[in-house]
């Protein structure tokens, strides 16, 4: 649906470009593909990364390491996997979903949903091409930090 | 070709690892391809129409406009730019990277970006439905009030440590990704 959205969206507007000026939509395709071919060997790397480390960490595993008793260890832990693991956003939720009715905790479930979609240590080295070490270190660390910061929040709004 | 080798060098050693797990424990490999294959496919979905969107604007929004919207002085339209762009968005944090770059390249705040960097992972409209079907009204509104604030403050606080050298290369640098 969304990728039905994205390319309608893109047929229209490349079109509108080509009617209007055409040495602009050709030298703007040509960018849009060096900007694609540049992006796609670290992201195939990070692509088979995810692959491997959610099959060596099975769905109940993730369950029974941040359950409802796990507590600090348990919201830790999935800080350390949401930072680690990138998984689509529209797979992130229902899974948390699924996570809550196997037994898993609010808090362990927003501290890995939280760190899931802004904390992206796989996704670094290509962070850093982009801004720069220091910048894409910084961001990943704060990301992180709210993360925590959010985690507390709903464990004090929803638990306690 | 040694050049193009080169390029995928990384990505052959993981297809090398992913082989070696197929013969440690051939279900296991064969999960993991699966899922492999579906996160390949999602971004083979998601990157082209992005990055089409990219180029276009690249020749199309001349650095004028985009500084008065995103640059130093943009205020609150910069915020409220970024909220827009981001509620829209689709796709995971790292198709936002280049977008990211393509506005800094225009002369945006640094600021603004490191902001929709963080509003990008919070808020796409698209992702919140399943949130809220999934996890519930007061967890998703929790989540997007405070996230939203902190990465606000953390924006601002990331862009004063930034010292002027740092920001001189970071600029070069997304020259140079474009």
């Amino acid at each position: 649906m969304t990728g039905l959205i994205l390319y309608s969206t893109a047929t229209i507007l490349v079109s509108v470009s080509f009617f209007k000026n055409q040495a602009k939509t050709k030298q703007a395709l040509i960018k849009a593909w060096k900007g694609f071919s540049k992006l796609i060997p670290q992201v195939l790397v990070i692509m088979i990364l995810v692959g491997v480390s959610l099959a060596l960490l099975t769905p109940e595993m993730i369950s029974t390491l941040i359950g409802d008793e796990s507590g600090i260890f348990g919201v830790a832990f999935s800080l350390i996997i949401g930072s680690i693991t990138l998984i689509p956003s529209f797979i992130v939720f229902p899974l948390g979903g699924v996570l809550l009715e196997n037994g898993a905790g609010y808090p362990q479930v927003a501290a890995f949903v939280s760190s899931v979609m802004a904390v992206g240590i796989m996704t670094l080295p290509v962070e850093t091409q982009y801004f720069g070490k220091s910048v894409a270190i910084w961001r990943n660390m704060s990301a992180l930090l709210i993360s925590i910061l959010f985690t507390f929040v709903i464990w004090v709004v929803m638990v306690v | 070709m040694i050049k193009q080798l080169k390029t995928y060098r990384n990505a052959l050693i993981m297809t090398g690892v992913l082989g070696l797990l197929w013969l440690v424990d051939p279900s296991i490999g064969q999960n993991a391809t699966q899922t492999t294959i579906d996160a390949i496919m999602d971004m083979l979905i998601f990157l082209p129409p992005i990055f089409i969107f990219i180029g276009l604007m690249d020749v199309w929004v001349d650095k004028d406009t985009l500084v008065q919207y995103m640059g130093e002085h943009a205020g609150w339209k910069g915020i409220g730019l970024v909220l827009l762009l981001s509620a829209v968005a689709a796709g995971p944090l790292y198709v936002a990277f280049p977008v990211a770059a393509l506005f800094l390249r225009k002369g945006a705040r640094i600021s603004y970006v490191l902001f929709f960097l963080g509003a990008f992972g919070t808020m796409k409209l698209t992702v919140v439905i399943y949130e809220v079907i999934s996890l519930g009204m007061t967890f998703t509104f929790l989540h997007i009030s405070v996230n939203l604030v902190l990465f606000l403050l953390s924006a601002y606080i990331i862009e004063k440590f930034i010292t002027h050298d740092q920001r001189a290369a970071m600029y070069k640098r997304v020259k140079e990704t474009g």
